[in-house]
C-alpha cells in the first residue's frame, strides 16, 4: 500500500511536469519576448537617453511589435549615468521583470558596471545600448554582453591619416579627463603616430572646466594643428577663449565635439572652423541609400513637433542598431530563446548586422567591427557650415589593427609619440 | 546640582529610562545574583508583543520574498537606513545636521576598495585581506568623521549644513579628480565581500541577513547611547548648551564624540554599500546622495532611531517602482510628489504621521521621545 501510494505520488509528479516542459515548450513560440530597456532619462544625458529610447523604439516599430510570430513587449528603466544606479535598474528589470534580453546602457562606466553584472545572470541576453568604454569588451569581458556599436577609439579611425595628408605634422591634443577622450585620443594617435606625426604636448582638462588659459598659454609655437576632444559647451567656450587670446592654429575634433553648437559659433574664428576635419560612428550628409531612409523614417516617426531631433542623434543611431541587432538575432532563431539562449547567442555572434552605414560583425569578444566616417566642415551657399563626409573607413575592428599582446587600453600617457 | 551630582543621576539604573532625574536612594544598589533577575524583568518590561512581531517578521521575511526584493529593495533599505541612522544620531540627539555623513560613508568605501581587493585600469589596490581590510577602512572613516566634526562643531545651525556640505563637495571633487589613488571619474569595482564559514556574503539571503545584523547592531547602540550619561549629556547640549558648559561639561568634546560615534555608523553602512553594488565611483558620493541620506532621515522622521529605516525603505521602493507607476520621463515627479506630501503633512515625518493617527484612534498616547524639539 505504502509502495503504491508512492509509486502513484511519483507518476503523478512524472505527468505534471511532462505537462509543464510540454506546455512550457509550446507556449514560448506564443508568449511576448520581454526585452529591457536602459538608457539615462535622468542627469547630464537626459536628452540624449530620451532619444536613445526612441532609436530603439523605432527599431521595434519597424517589424510591427513582432519577430517570428512573438510579441515584443518593451519594459523600460532609467539611470542618471552613475553605474551604480544602471546597475540597480537592470537588476529590477532581470530579476523582477524577468525579461529575456536586456538592451542597454548609455554610457561608459555603466557599460562596464552592467557587463560585471551580466556574469551572474547567465540566463539573460545583454546587449549595449550606447556605452563604449573600450574596457567593456578588452578587459575581462562577459560570455553574455554583446556591443554591436563600435567603441571611442574606433571613431577615430582616418582621422590620423586625414591630418597627415593636410599637412599637420605636429599636434597638441586637448582632451578632458575622462575614459572617453582618451579613448578617442588613442584612436587618433595609434594611426597618427604610425604614419610619422608627433604629438609633442597633451592637456587633459576637467569635464565642464570653464577656463582654457592656462592650456592656450602651454600651446607649442611649432605644432601645425590641434586635436581638440571636448564635449558641446567646453568646446565652444575654448574656441572663445582661443580666439580671444589670438590664436590661429587649425583644429581637428573628436566625434562629440563639432556638434551643431560649434557649427553655430558666431566669433571671429568662425570662417577659420571651414576644413576642420572630425571622425565618428555617422555622418548627418552621408548619401548612402539606408542612411537616408534611416533618417527619413526617424523623423516620420519623432518629428521635430513631438520632441524629436531635427536629425537622428548619436545615441538614436547606436541604440537603434543594438536594438535593431537584438530582433534580427530572434528572426534568425525564429523567436526560440530555449536552452538558456544558447541558439539566440550563436545567431548573434555569426550574424552580419545589417545597419544604416553598412555591415557591422562581431569579433571574439562579442565587440562589433564596422564603420568610421572622416568629415570635414564646409560652407554652403547660404553660409550655413555643415559636416561633410571627407571618408569613410570600413571595418575598423577594436585592436585598430595592433595585436592582443601589443594593445594597451588608452590612458592619460598611452600612447605616446612626443 | 554640581556636575559630579548630574553625572552619578543619569547613571543610575533603568529607572533613568522613564524619569531621566528621578533619584535613586543608595540601597537600591543590587546584589550580582538579583541584578540578572532584575536585568530579566526590565527586558520582559521593555520587549512587547509588537517588538517580537517585527522580529519575527524580519528574520521570515527573505524566506517568503524573492532573491530581488530581499537583496534589491531591503537590504538596500537597511544599509541606506544605517546611514540615515548616523545622521538621525546627529541631528536628533545632537541637534547637530551633518551633510557629510554620506561622505563618511565614501570614505570608509573607497579605503576598502583601495586597501582590500578590487580592480580598476591602474593598478591601485592592495589587496590587503578583508580582516585587515575592513576594520582599516572602518578607522580611517571614524577618523575623518571625527576630524570633519572638529572642523564644524564650531560652527550652528544652517553654517554646520554649509561646512558639512563644503566639505562633501570636496571630498567628490577630489575623488572625481584624482587618478592615482581614487581611480578618478570611473572609480574601483569588483569589490565583493569574502567567503567566510562557507556561505557567499554577497547571495541574497545571506547578505541580508548581514545588514539586518549591522543595522540592528547601530539601532540598539544608538538606542542605548541616547540613555547613557553620554547621551543624555548630549541632549542636554543640543537643548542649551551654555547651561551644560557651566555645569562643567566639555561640550566641544562631547559634540566631536557624536560625530565619531556617527562616523562609525556611517562608515560600517559604507562597507556594506560598497559590498552591495560592488562599486564605488564618485557618483556615489555626490551632491545629490549627501542630499538623499538627509531625505532618508527627514521622510522617516527624526524623534527616534527608527525613522531612519522606515524613511529608507519608502526612499528604496520608490526608486525602484515609481517607473512602473507613471510614464517614464515623469516618475521622478512621483517620487517627489511622495516626499512633499509626506513632509507637508507631517515635519517628523512618517513617525510623526504615525504618532497622530495612534493619538486620533486614542487607545494610548502616540509614540513620543524624550527629547525636546530642536529650538
Amino acid at each position: 500500500m505504502n509502495v503504491n501510494k508512492r509509486l502513484w505520488v511519483r507518476s503523478m509528479l512524472g505527468a505534471a511536469a511532462l505537462a509543464a516542459l510540454v506546455g512550457g515548450a509550446w507556449a514560448q513560440q506564443g508568449q511576448p519576448v520581454k526585452i529591457g530597456l536602459l538608457a539615462t532619462l535622468e542627469g547630464p544625458f537626459a536628452a540624449g537617453g530620451a532619444d536613445g529610447m526612441r532609436g530603439a523604439e523605432l527599431a521595434v516599430k519597424q517589424r510591427g511589435g513582432t519577430v517570428a510570430g512573438r510579441k515584443i513587449e518593451i519594459i523600460k528603466a532609467s539611470s542618471d549615468a552613475k553605474p551604480d544606479v544602471a546597475v540597480n535598474a537592470t537588476r529590477k528589470l532581470v530579476e523582477q521583470d524577468k525579461v529575456d534580453i536586456m538592451v542597454g546602457p548609455l554610457s561608459g562606466g555603466e557599460g562596464i558596471a552592467v557587463k560585471d553584472y551580466s556574469k551572474t545572470q547567465p540566463q539573460v541576453t545583454f546587449i549595449n545600448g550606447a556605452s563604449g568604454a573600450q574596457a567593456t569588451t578588452l578587459d575581462n569581458p562577459s560570455p553574455n554582453f554583446f556591443r554591436f556599436n563600435t567603441e571611442g577609439a574606433q571613431w577615430m579611425i582616418g582621422l590620423g591619416k586625414a591630418a597627415m595628408a593636410k599637412g599637420y605634422k605636429r599636434v597638441m591634443v586637448i582632451a578632458e579627463d575622462y575614459a572617453f577622450p582618451y579613448s578617442q585620443v588613442q584612436g587618433f594617435m595609434t594611426e597618427y603616430c604610425r604614419a610619422g606625426g608627433k604629438v609633442p604636448e597633451k592637456a587633459w582638462v576637467p569635464l565642464g572646466g570653464k577656463d582654457y588659459s592656462s592650456v592656450i598659454a602651454k600651446i607649442p609655437k611649432d605644432v601645425d594643428a590641434l586635436l581638440v576632444v571636448l564635449g558641446g559647451a567646453d568646446a565652444v567656450n575654448f574656441l572663445t577663449q582661443y580666439e580671444n587670446a589670438g590664436g590661429d592654429k587649425p583644429m581637428l575634433g573628436g566625434s562629440i565635439t563639432v556638434s551643431q553648437d560649434v557649427l553655430n559659433y558666431k566669433g571671429k574664428r568662425r570662417e577659420s572652423l571651414v576644413g576642420t576635419l572630425s571622425a565618428g560612428p555617422l555622418a548627418d550628409a552621408y548619401d548612402g541609400a539606408d542612411w537616408k531612409a534611416f533618417v527619413a523614417d526617424y523623423q516620420k516617426t519623432y518629428p521635430v513637433s513631438a520632441g524629436g531631433f531635427p536629425s537622428p542623434s548619436l545615441f538614436a543611431y547606436v541604440y537603434y542598431v543594438n536594438m535593431k541587432a537584438a530582433l534580427d538575432g530572434l528572426e534568425a532563431v525564429k523567436g526560440d530563446l530555449s536552452g538558456n539562449q544558447a541558439k539566440y547567442r550563436e545567431a548573434l555572434s555569426k550574424m552580419t548586422l545589417k545597419t544604416p552605414n553598412g555591415d557591422v560583425k562581431l569579433d571574439a569578444n562579442r565587440q562589433a567591427i564596422g564603420t568610421t566616417f572622416v568629415t570635414e566642415v564646409v560652407k554652403d551657399d547660404k553660409g550655413n557650415l555643415f559636416n561633410k563626409v571627407h571618408s569613410k573607413i570600413d571595418n575598423v575592428d577594436q585592436l585598430l589593427g595592433m595585436k592582443k599582446e601589443e594593445f594597451k587600453i588608452g590612458s592619460r600617457d598611452v600612447p605616446a609619440c612626443p | 546640582m554640581s556636575a559630579a551630582q548630574w553625572r552619578r543621576a543619569m547613571r543610575s539604573g533603568p529607572g533613568a529610562q522613564a524619569l531621566p532625574l528621578a533619584p535613586v536612594a543608595p540601597a537600591a544598589l543590587p546584589a550580582p545574583a538579583p541584578a540578572r533577575l532584575d536585568w530579566l524583568a526590565a527586558l520582559r518590561r521593555t520587549v512587547r508583543p509588537h517588538h517580537l512581531a517585527v522580529l519575527v517578521f524580519v528574520l521570515v521575511f527573505p524566506f517568503v520574498a524573492t532573491p530581488f526584493i530581499t537583496f534589491q529593495v531591503a537590504a538596500q533599505s537597511l544599509v541606506l537606513g544605517l546611514i540615515a541612522l548616523s545622521l538621525t544620531f546627529l541631528g536628533g540627539y545632537g541637534g547637530m545636521v551633518s551633510l557629510a555623513q554620506m561622505t563618511v560613508a565614501g570614505i570608509a568605501g573607497y579605503a576598502l576598495a583601495v586597501l582590500g581587493t578590487s580592480s580598476s585600469g591602474a593598478d591601485i589596490a592592495m589587496r590587503w585581506p578583508w580582516w585587515v581590510a575592513v576594520p582599516f577602512a572602518l578607522a580611517i572613516a571614524t577618523l575623518c568623521a571625527t576630524l570633519i566634526g572638529w572642523l564644524s562643531v564650531r560652527t550652528e545651525g544652517i553654517y554646520t549644513i554649509m561646512i558639512t556640505l563644503a566639505i562633501g563637495v570636496a571630498f567628490y571633487y577630489l575623488v572625481l579628480q584624482n587618478y592615482s589613488v581614487f581611480n578618478g571619474f570611473q572609480g574601483l569595482r569588483e569589490i565583493y565581500p569574502p567567503k567566510v564559514l562557507g556561505v557567499a556574503w554577497r547571495d541574497p539571503v545571506p547578505f541580508y541577513f548581514l545588514c539586518l545584523a549591522c543595522a540592528m547592531a547601530g539601532y540598539f547602540l544608538v538606542r542605548w547611547v541616547v540613555r547613557a550619561p553620554f547621551g543624555i549629556a548630549l541632549q542636554g547640549i543640543r537643548d542649551n548648551p551654555r547651561r551644560m558648559e557651566a555645569l562643567g561639561y566639555h561640550v566641544v568634546a562631547h559634540r566631536v564624540a557624536a560625530y565619531a560615534l556617527a562616523g562609525l555608523l556611517a562608515a560600517v553602512g559604507g562597507v556594506l554599500l560598497v559590498w552591495y553594488n560592488g562599486l564605488i565611483t564618485p557618483g556615489s558620493v555626490s551632491i545629490s546622495w549627501l542630499i538623499n541620506i538627509l531625505v532618508v532621515a527627514v521622510l522617516g522622521g527624526m524623534r527616534h532611531p527608527m525613522g531612519a529605516f522606515l524613511g529608507a525603505i519608502v526612499f528604496v521602493l520608490l526608486q525602484t517602482f515609481a517607473i512602473d507607476l507613471i510614464d517614464r520621463e515623469r516618475f521622478n515627479l512621483l517620487i517627489g510628489g511622495v516626499f512633499f506630501a509626506i513632509v507637508l503633512f507631517s515635519p517628523d515625518g512618517l513617525l510623526g504621521l504615525w504618532a497622530a493617527l495612534r493619538s486620533r484612534l486614542g487607545s494610548r498616547p502616540g509614540m513620543t521621545s524624550n527629547q525636546r524639539r530642536q529650538p
